[in-house]
């Protein structure tokens, strides 16, 4: 049932899932996935809840184990992956250690984290909050300060499962132009979503999950022009009026 | 006037008059429970963070044992440390029975389970929280333990507070392995039992407000402590 888009051309591929499944005690939450992701693409996952949207990505970063799951060497090294959650959990420690704390745990050399972290804080605006307390920092910014700590590790592989689903509607802007941002600087991106407005927005392709199951993976002016399987098909009919 | 008005009387005046026996009894009381405690929180926290994380087969009958050891009487801690430390004990001829670090070792090893216990139960509900968010950010199992320890700091000093509670208030392993010699190993519970058995009521209680004001001394200190360590600062994070 599933349909595979043919990538435009044939650039470097990052990660590669073949027949990957995974289970949690009784509840099977992934069923055969396979999918490849390459540099400079930008996929939004769509789905109901449970349907196994933030498994893959967890899948795809390597949080849960499955056979199927293979990186692919960039320049000799494997892949950087980085995620972002939708409640982004911050150490009880300022702005800048925290990012800094990321920085020690990717083993970055000594002498290159201030820069790295006053880069990635600058980036994401949060500089002038360096030295204030993570955890007093509103929604929006945490999740900018997510954003910050995961782009200061240099990714080649950003995920990010629903970001912008708890904030208000301001909040969701800013970050969603953030995302954007970065990836226009050849950042590949999977995110999974609710919005199926920010998934036309910053997605170049888009899947569809059911029960598990990837029904539909297209590039976005297919997937919401194209005639769709009927469960995915439903499944835009029911989200489109708040799209 | 009742017993517990004369008590407070005669503890206001011991203080005042900063009795030498009394300031005796009490640092030596603060110096060996301190003590303790930093060494029960040595294996105490790592025991905890481990137990939180670590999967092996027993690990289900380790954190029944520890949280068992909760419950263990101090007197038997006493005569474990009495037994291994007597002439004829495997560490008798270091001859530390009678002596404050004898006293010391029975309270660490009192704490370590109460230390290790509460730990894991700390770890474990700050890990649901943010477990899989520090193993994205590279962190294994433990070492995200360890930073739960540093994020919930303020509850690892309550927990260590509590620690602290549970040696100087307790009397049975001390009394074993100390003996209660005048000067040199008498510490305020102790002193306070001794009271007790001679009858002299009012002074054993005095004794007890005493120790109770140096507890709330210590948790006052320890809730002005600077909150920035100098941990973070090694591991080039500030």
């Amino acid at each position: 049932m599933a349909q595979n888009p043919q990538p435009a051309q044939a650039a470097q591929a990052l990660v590669s899932l073949d027949a990957a499944s995974v289970q949690f005690g009784a509840v099977q939450a992934l069923r055969g996935v396979s999918l490849t992701l390459r540099r400079g693409d930008r996929l939004a996952l769509v789905g109901a809840n449970g349907s196994g949207k933030s498994t893959l990505l967890r899948l795809l970063h390597g949080l849960v184990p499955a056979a199927g799951r293979q990186l692919h060497a960039v320049d000799g090294r494997a892949p950087v992956v980085a995620m972002l959650f939708q409640r982004p959990f911050m150490l009880d420690l300022s702005v800048r250690r925290n990012v800094l704390l990321s920085l020690w745990l990717r083993q970055v050399p000594r002498a290159e984290r201030p820069e790295r972290c006053a880069r990635a804080l600058a980036r994401v605006g949060l500089l002038p909050m360096a030295e204030r307390a993570a955890r007093t920092l509103s929604g929006g910014q945490q999740q900018r300060l997510a954003l910050a700590r995961a782009w200061a590790l240099e990714p080649d592989l950003l995920l990010l499962d629903e970001p912008t689903a708890s904030l208000d509607p301001s909040a969701k802007r800013e970050v969603e132009s953030l995302i954007d941002e970065l990836a226009r600087d050849g950042l590949t991106l999977v995110f999974s979503t609710h919005n199926l407005g920010q998934a036309k927005r910053l997605a170049t392709r888009v899947a569809y999950l059911e029960a598990g199951r990837l029904m539909v993976d297209l590039p976005t002016d297919r997937f919401f022009n194209d005639a769709l399987p009927p469960e995915a098909a439903q499944f835009l009919k029911g989200e489109l009026p708040w799209s | 006037m009742d017993a517990f008005s004369q008590s407070l009387l005669l503890a206001t005046r011991l203080i005042a008059e900063a009795d030498a026996r009394l300031l005796g009894i009490v640092s030596l009381s603060l110096r060996v429970s301190l003590t303790a405690c930093c060494i029960g929180a040595a294996f105490g926290l790592l025991l905890g963070a481990w137990l939180a994380v670590a999967r092996f087969p027993g690990h289900r009958a380790a954190v029944w044992a520890v949280n068992t050891l909760l419950a263990l009487p101090s007197v038997v801690v006493g005569l474990v440390v009495y037994l291994l430390l007597s002439r004829s004990g495997p560490l008798g001829s270091l001859g530390l029975l009678f002596t404050p670090a004898a006293m010391v070792a029975a309270q660490s090893l009192l704490v370590v389970p109460l230390i290790a216990a509460l730990t894991r139960r700390l770890v474990l509900d700050g890990l649901a929280d943010g477990g899989d968010q520090l193993r994205s950010l590279g962190a294994g199992p433990l070492l995200s333990a360890l930073l739960m320890l540093v994020h919930l700091r303020f509850g690892v000093v309550t927990v260590l507070l509590t620690a602290f509670g549970r040696a100087v208030a307790e009397v049975g392993a001390v009394m074993v392995v100390g003996g209660n010699i005048d000067g040199v190993t008498r510490v305020m519970t102790t002193a306070i039992a001794l009271e007790t058995s001679k009858g002299d009521l009012p002074l054993a209680l005095a004794l007890g407000v005493v120790l109770l004001g140096v507890v709330g001394l210590v948790n006052a200190a320890v809730a002005l402590l600077p909150t920035r360590g100098k941990l973070l600062r090694d591991a080039g994070l500030s």
